[in-house]
């Protein structure tokens, strides 16, 4: 593929050294993103969406994280083999990253509009007035309300949702060109869940940055994301438009995913579930990851690793049978 | 097992469990020697509703409405404030010694939390045969190995690891063990608090699909306590939506999924997240601004009227009581209730 994208990863393979024995977290993930794209990965806990996150910012604990393999690009540059003051120029400055639980990531004991500045008197050498005033107009942004009166209050004073906010302000304190949002509404309520969604959309559009969102719940991210990458077991299984995604799934893991989720507007009966549990990455199945729990596995799903097969409209799946998956379960 | 299975049927039996105006306030202090009281936290703050046989109570409403403080109520886990609940008419509350022990035979909890609701150095088989250390009756010593056994093949473990820890089994599997332990004394109610919140989705699909057909077995009543609105529809007989210590409004699924009358009930719904893409095109999303005040302080008269585009004059000098209104025939606190254009 050419190297046009704005962030590219590329066959990456990142293992776990521990006391126990080798996890293999990510086996071979690629993907990328253009300039004002939204990417949403979706997966379950253990499928590896947030560890690729944290590998493209460079904040992974290495050991006991290795990567064995593969590359991330940024504007052609392999960021994986860069020094550490360069890849520190490129975190906040070009990608920023914002978390799940917005308590934990804030420090208990500075004001907030302090930790927003930070970054800028720090990297910009902006004076503390100043970049109190900068920190005022990104709690604007982020439409926290009375920004100015609430700028020395510290994290506890803020609701879950505000924090949240200010967190996304934090992040965008440097005009980051991607911002990847790691389960950014999973800790809030439903309302507010729909205000902070709202939100990234908007800034993402007026701000025209990239952006990826890590999430396990689809429904979040239908109405924001341009394109869906499904996780399983350290691999990328499903890629595709989230419409004919949610319309077609072509591979049976997705589909399955989809069928488990109980409906809003339909009292259902029983639900589909997918058979078993996710596999111990130390001991990632042969073949197919997903065989054991597939309902149309085969002897080639145990033999053989399946893999991206494209269909129509740009789509892949990593199945042997991607094409009787998509037209056993097209909905309309 | 033997149980009442085959009488069992959706028609709704009668009334087990009756909770009149329960209320319960946290006290907040000042001071250190004396200890004076400062105003209070009113998480539950008149709750009444009741829960017939074989049927499911959903309880939703989001962070600090006071769902799990009801449910540890229940649990008689906190003493109320005021109110009354009343198990088969025996009050719940008032009950002490051998009249408590046996009440509380009847009625089991189910938590959210299935990493820190088993205690890590207990074994399976000690963990689910607890409750016949307290209730010796309920199995004789010798069976209690082939009991515990019994239960886990019945939530769909295998019966061979009795004898392994909480920790060597996935989150799915740790909820069914507490599952089986709610089970043990064969109780006519469980209370479920956010039992499938922290699993992932393909596992909680087991975990309900579980739920049901344990109550189509042994004819169980369940309080199903969950702020996820689509898990609470499915699992459902009845719905009570809670806002700020008061439940808003109640109904059958299908009143509060179709055809709700509450502005708050109407917005929540409106607020889930729906995945498919055709479906969200035709949604109309209420948008509701700012945060919910705080139980400390709530608003005078209707507690949603500062976040509610309907709010009036009336609705902050006068509380709105849950009542039967002309909109629906099902309760809700809301002057201006009525039938919203459909959301879905």
């Amino acid at each position: 593929m050419a190297t046009a994208h704005l962030l590219e990863v590329d066959d990456l393979h990142i293992e776990f050294r521990t006391r126990d024995g080798v996890a293999k977290v990510i086996n071979g993930v690629s993907y990328h993103l253009d300039p004002g794209e939204t990417l949403a990965v979706l997966g379950e806990s253990g499928s590896g969406k947030s560890v690729t996150a944290q590998a493209i910012m460079g904040i992974l604990d290495m050991p006991p994280a290795v990567v064995t393999a593969g590359e991330i690009r940024y504007q052609g540059r392999n960021l994986l083999a860069r020094p550490e003051e360069e890849r520190r120029q490129v975190r906040g400055r070009e990608i920023a990253m914002i978390f799940q639980d917005a308590l934990s990531a804030l420090n208990p004991v500075f004001p907030v509009g302090w930790q927003i500045g930070e970054t800028l008197r720090q990297r910009e050498g902006l004076s503390r007035s100043a970049a109190r005033n900068r920190a005022v107009e990104l709690m604007d942004l982020v439409r926290i309300p009375a920004a100015r009166e609430r700028v020395g209050d510290y994290p506890h004073q803020f609701s879950g949702g505000m924090r949240q906010r200010v967190m996304i302000a934090m992040a965008l304190a440097m005009n980051p060109k991607v911002l990847i949002a790691d389960e950014p509404t999973t800790a809030l309520d439903v309302t507010v869940q729909a205000q902070i969604m709202d939100l990234l959309a908007d800034l993402r559009r007026d701000l025209d940055m990239a952006m990826i969102l890590i999430t396990h719940d689809l429904g979040v991210v239908a109405g924001v994301a341009d394109r869906i990458a499904v996780m399983y077991a350290g691999r990328i299984v499903e890629h595709a438009d989230v419409r004919s995604l949610y319309r077609a799934p072509a591979h049976p893991y997705t589909k399955g995913l989809l069928e488990s989720i109980p409906r809003l507007d339909v009292r259902g009966q029983e639900l589909a579930t997918i058979r078993g549990l996710p596999p111990n990455l130390m001991r990632i199945p042969s073949g197919c990851p997903f065989h054991p729990r597939c309902p149309y596995a085969q002897q080639v799903c145990v033999d053989v690793v399946p893999h991206d097969l494209a269909l129509d409209d740009g789509r892949t799946s990593a199945c042997h049978f991607a094409q009787e998956v998509r037209d056993a379960s097209a909905r309309r | 097992m033997p149980a009442p299975a085959a009488d069992r049927t959706k028609v709704r039996g009668e009334t087990i469990l009756s909770v009149d105006h329960l209320v319960k306030h946290f006290p907040i202090t000042q001071g250190v020697l004396l200890r004076k009281q400062v105003g209070a936290v009113r998480a539950v703050d008149g709750v009444s509703f009741e829960l017939r046989r074989g049927e499911t109570l959903g309880v939703v409403g989001e962070s600090g409405c006071g769902k799990s403080t009801l449910a540890r109520l229940l649990m008689r886990l906190e003493t109320p404030t005021a109110g009354r609940a009343t198990l088969h008419g025996r009050d719940l509350f008032r009950a002490s010694g051998a009249e408590l022990r046996r009440l509380r035979r009847n009625m089991q909890m189910v938590m959210q939390d299935p990493y820190t609701s088993l205690n890590p150095r207990m074994t399976v088989g000690d963990i689910v045969g607890e409750p016949f250390e307290i209730h010796p009756d309920a199995a004789p010593r010798g069976s209690r190995a082939g009991r515990v056994q019994e239960l886990l093949e019945v939530v769909g473990l295998n019966p061979e690891h009795i004898n392994r820890y909480p920790h060597q089994f996935s989150g799915g599997q740790r909820q069914r063990i507490g599952i089986a332990r709610a089970l043990a004394l064969r109780p006519e109610i469980i209370v479920c608090d956010e039992p499938v919140s922290a699993l992932d989705v393909s596992i909680q699909a087991q975990v309900i699909n579980l739920l049901e057909q344990l109550q189509d077995e042994f004819g169980l009543s369940y309080v199903f306590i969950a702020h996820d609105l689509s898990v609470v529809r499915h699992i459902s007989d009845r719905v009570a939506v809670m806002y700020l210590g008061k439940i808003v409004e109640i109904g059958t699924e299908d009143e509060i999924y179709e055809r709700a009358t509450h502005p708050y009930t109407q917005a929540l719904l409106s607020a889930v997240p729906v995945p498919d893409p055709e479906v969200r095109d035709q949604r109309n999303i209420i948008r509701l601004t700012g945060d919910v005040p705080s139980p400390a302080d709530p608003p005078s008269g209707c507690r949603f009227r500062t976040r509610c585009w309907k709010a009036q004059e009336i609705c902050a000098t006068q509380e709105p009581h849950a009542v039967l209104r002309a909109a629906d025939p099902h309760p809700s606190a809301c002057h201006f209730a009525e039938v919203a254009p459909r959301l879905s």
